[in-house]
């Protein structure tokens, strides 16, 4: 439980002003290109993310975006027969690099899946799993990251009573909320949500929608969704992905209101996907 | 023109001539019921066992006392003048060999299955897991051979204080008899953890060793222990290893090195012989088989009920 | 307030990883310990036995002298044996298995039977020998004979075959039944003409691998009280015999070492046996897998 206090140099350099000028970069992306085995599945894909907004990858199903995000932390290498070119550089350096090791990419990097997945293990010892295995032992420290963490999915109020009980009791909405405060417990930079509300009620998803919004201030986020409505309410930035290329990439209002290629607006006015 | 025309066959009149829906009924009516009779053997299979113990077993404590043989520390049915039946000594000897082959396998098959669950690839895991099934079909008396002619040669070179009929050879033969029992049952169990929880567990940055030993082994627990028990009652039961390897001297005492007998060893020991039948050596055997089978009977009823019980619902 | 100090994560991360790959090897050592015992036993076995094996080893019955020793007798009782062992553990258990897939309704009894059989499946197969010393040899008064043992050998491996069964008609999917019944079968017509032929290649496999456990099986024959010297063939159902891992069990127990290659390279024959029935019972499995 270090603060770190930086020089403010270091903070000018680093940190633009929220206000005005442009947002430092989280993700630079170039030239990415993957294969599952023969399968071209992403397309000399170029993106430049910035940080504290929040970013949503939309296009219809089989488009990429989904293995777009998990290529963000590598997860796309549990599947084996993947291949990749290209780069992706998260703060300065290329993810793809040699000595980056995944573990440390993804400590960084979190990540809230399209199904809830807790661990079949108590709500506390979800929350605590992040931390524990990061080295962090201390009780009274563990009970703080656990209550701040779940104060951040606002969901504290919901299970304080019951931090003991099995996060399976739990219903999907309230369960995708833990996932996310199992992601915020190790107090990540960026998060990536791939389809987070898919699987939910549309009460449960205002629910993360909201906190997606309340999230940004503290963190970038980058959200796979293939619901328009959700990206164009929640997203600072929207990407479109067409066959495993970006076809646009701008800001939300403009891709919703003015878009400037013509599969967008096919895809946003509901002519296919 | 029309006199070669074909006769029209009607396939329904055809059914309708051949059929005979009497017959069929009946039939009908008898399979389920010569079925429930086959099943029926089964259970019929239980009872022979229960009540030939019991039967037999209470003619033995007709002449012994129940509680000489529950307590008792000297088995001597062989004496002349006055045999003595005290089980404990065969249920020690029993238990020595089951726990050096719990000592040698549950580590050996849990980290097997561990392995082949986590980190192997597709590829090994299709080659290691018949090799795996192979050695679990080899058959008891091979491993009794292995044991006598190969384990306790090697233990007494190094040892030169072991015995040639000794617990330390056949309780690890036993030991690794059951390895793939346990990691095969483990492996199965560990497998059926979702991938949704190891993808959650890596995205927090966790190891392989972290997602295993952290997420899996705790999620598949219930279906690794209830597999180590059922292997423990396999190692209780198991003949012809100890019947060659483990010697026929029951002793209650914690020495691993010197001979022992277990409770299979000893019904070996008197069917090989020439006790008469309706001797009281000859009816001890069902005492003791009566006794073999609560163990194991207890055993198989603990796994069944740990695997129900803690199953985890994911 | 920040808990979390991501420069000492970087540095945590490669003990981790460490540790991580130190543990891989264990796990990894621990998987070919296995291997290593099943190649050291195959290799022992062998370079034991393989100087006892000849064409008179098959041809001879056992002798006191190590040299004229054979399995004559020995592998033609255990051939005996699954004569009776194979039909009877098929018609039972196969018979079982519809009985508990196709027609049981959720009740006491249903249920009894299958907690039953695997209670069944977990009996040390010595005990299974003192019910067929009691029952088979002595009540129903067949005697130390191949019918008696074969009985007991068909319970023993009885709940395998029920097991196999059930999984390999369970595979068989509802629409063939339904598709039967749509043509006015009956169930039992049905279950013969379809089930049974669609489910076969599972049930074969599993009862064959059951098999396999029969022929190397010792402790019930020993219970039994059967013969390991016998100097003649045996002449039917009711014929007193030995069996191949009875003759091992012999061998191996004598004091003089020469007859240990003896026994070695009757483990190889049983060995060699079993490698050939498994190899059935996958290439059965391999390529029946799958077809609907």
């Amino acid at each position: 439980m270090t603060t770190t206090i930086k020089p403010a140099t270091d903070v000018l350099e680093n940190k633009e002003p929220k206000v005005k000028g442009p947002k430092a970069s989280v993700y630079k992306t170039n030239q990415l290109n993957l294969w599952y085995g023969s399968n071209h599945a992403l397309k000399n894909i170029d993106l430049d993310i910035k940080e504290n907004e929040v970013t949503a990858i939309i296009g219809p199903s089989g488009c990429g975006k989904s293995t777009y995000i998990k290529t963000l932390n590598r997860m796309i290498e549990t599947i084996p027969s993947v291949k990749t070119s290209g780069e992706i550089i998260y703060r300065d350096r290329n993810i793809f690099g040699k000595d980056y090791q995944v573990e440390e990419l993804r400590t960084k990097v979190g990540m809230v899946f399209q199904k809830p997945n807790p661990f079949p293990k108590s709500i506390y010892d979800n929350i605590a799993y992040g931390p524990r295995i990061h080295g962090i032992k201390n009780k009274k420290i563990l009970d703080e990251i656990v209550e701040k963490s779940l104060r951040g999915a606002a969901i504290w109020d919901e299970v304080k009573d019951r931090l003991q009980e099995n996060a399976y009791g739990l219903s999907g909405g309230q369960q995708q909320r833990i996932c996310i405060a199992r992601c915020l417990a190790i107090e990540p930079d960026v998060i990536l949500m791939d389809e987070p509300t898919s699987a939910l009620d549309p009460i449960s998803t205002l629910k993360v929608e909201e906190l997606v919004q309340d999230l940004k201030k503290d963190y970038s986020i980058i959200i796979v969704t293939h619901n328009m409505q959700q990206a164009a309410r929640i997203s600072d930035k929207t990407a479109f992905f067409l066959n495993g290329e970006v076809v646009e990439y701008d800001e939300t209002d403009k891709i919703f209101s003015n878009p400037s290629d013509s599969r967008t607006e096919d895809y946003i006015s509901g002519r296919f996907g | 023109m029309a006199m070669n025309e074909p006769k029209q066959v009607s396939v329904q009149d055809l059914i309708a001539q051949k059929s005979n829906r009497g017959l069929l009924a009946f039939i009908e009516k008898l399979i389920p019921k010569l079925l429930l009779a086959i099943a029926a053997v089964s259970v019929l299979t239980t009872i022979g066992i229960v009540l030939t113990l019991i039967v037999e077993t209470t003619i033995f404590f007709s002449r012994v006392s129940v509680f000489d043989f529950l307590t008792g520390t000297e088995w001597y049915p062989f004496a002349n003048s006055t045999p003595t039946y005290g089980i404990l000594p065969l249920i020690v000897g029993t238990l020595k060999i089951a726990g050096i082959a719990t000592v040698v396998a549950v580590p050996i098959g849990i980290a097997t299955a561990i392995f082949l669950s986590e980190y192997a690839s597709d590829r090994v895991r299709r080659i290691v897991k018949p090799v795996l099934e192979v050695l679990a079909g080899v058959p008891t008396i091979v491993y009794g051979y292995f044991a006598l002619t190969f384990v306790t040669p090697i233990l007494r070179s190094m040892f030169p204080e072991i015995a040639i009929f000794n617990a330390i050879s056949p309780g690890i033969v036993v030991g690794i008899m059951i390895i793939p029992m346990i990691a095969s049952l483990s492996e199965d169990a560990m497998s059926s953890v979702p991938n949704a929880m190891r993808d959650g567990a890596y995205a927090l940055g966790s190891t392989k060793l972290e997602v295993a030993l952290k997420i899996v082994l705790p999620a598949a627990l219930s279906g690794i222990v209830a597999s180590t028990v059922l292997a423990i009652s396999r190692a209780i039961g198991e003949t012809m290893i100890v019947a060659l390897a483990a010697g026929s001297t029951p002793g209650f005492n914690l020495d691993v090195t010197g001979s022992i007998q277990t409770m299979t060893a000893y019904i070996v020991q008197v069917t090989t012989g020439d006790a008469g039948y309706g001797t009281t050596i000859y009816y001890s055997i069902y005492a003791v088989g009566f006794t073999l089978f609560l163990f194991t009977l207890f055993m198989n009823m603990l796994a069944q009920f740990i695997s129900k019980r803690f199953r985890e619902e994911y | 307030m920040r808990y979390i100090n991501h420069e000492d994560v970087a540095v945590r991360t490669k003990k981790r990883l460490t540790k991580n790959l130190l543990l891989k090897g264990v796990f990894a050592a621990a998987t070919t310990f296995g291997l290593i015992v099943l190649a050291v036993l195959l290799y022992r076995i062998i370079t034991q036995g393989s100087g006892y094996l000849s064409l008179d080893f098959f041809t001879s019955f056992s002798s006191r002298i190590p040299e004229n020793s054979g399995i004559r007798a020995a592998i033609v009782g255990s051939i005996y044996l699954m004569l009776v062992v194979a039909p009877v553990s098929m018609f039972l258990g196969v018979g079982t298995a519809i009985y508990l897939e196709e027609y049981a309704t959720k009740n006491k009894f249903n249920d009894l039977i299958k907690v039953n059989i695997s209670n069944l499946a977990g009996v040390p197969s010595v005990v299974f020998g003192l019910l067929g010393l009691t029952i088979f040899v002595r009540y129903f008064d067949l005697g130390i004979s191949i019918l008696a043992a074969g009985l007991t050998m068909s319970l023993l491996i009885l709940p395998i075959i029920i097991v196999a069964s059930q999984e390999a008609i369970r595979a068989v999917p509802n629409e063939l039944r339904d598709a039967s019944f749509a043509m006015g079968a009956t169930k039992w017509q049905t279950i013969l003409r379809v089930v049974l032929p669609a489910s076969i290649p599972g049930i074969l496999t599993g009862s064959i691998l059951a098999l396999s456990r029969a022929i190397g099986e010792t402790a019930p024959l020993v219970v039994i009280g059967i013969p390991t010297i016998l100097m003649f063939m045996p002449d039917g159902l009711m014929s007193t015999f030995t069996a191949l891992p009875m003759q091992i069990y012999d061998w191996t127990k004598r004091p003089q070492v020469a007859f240990h290659d003896v026994a070695a390279a009757g483990i190889i024959v049983l060995m060699a046996l079993l490698i050939i029935m498994n190899s059935i019972a996958v290439f059965i499995r391999n390529k029946y897998q799958k077809r609907y």
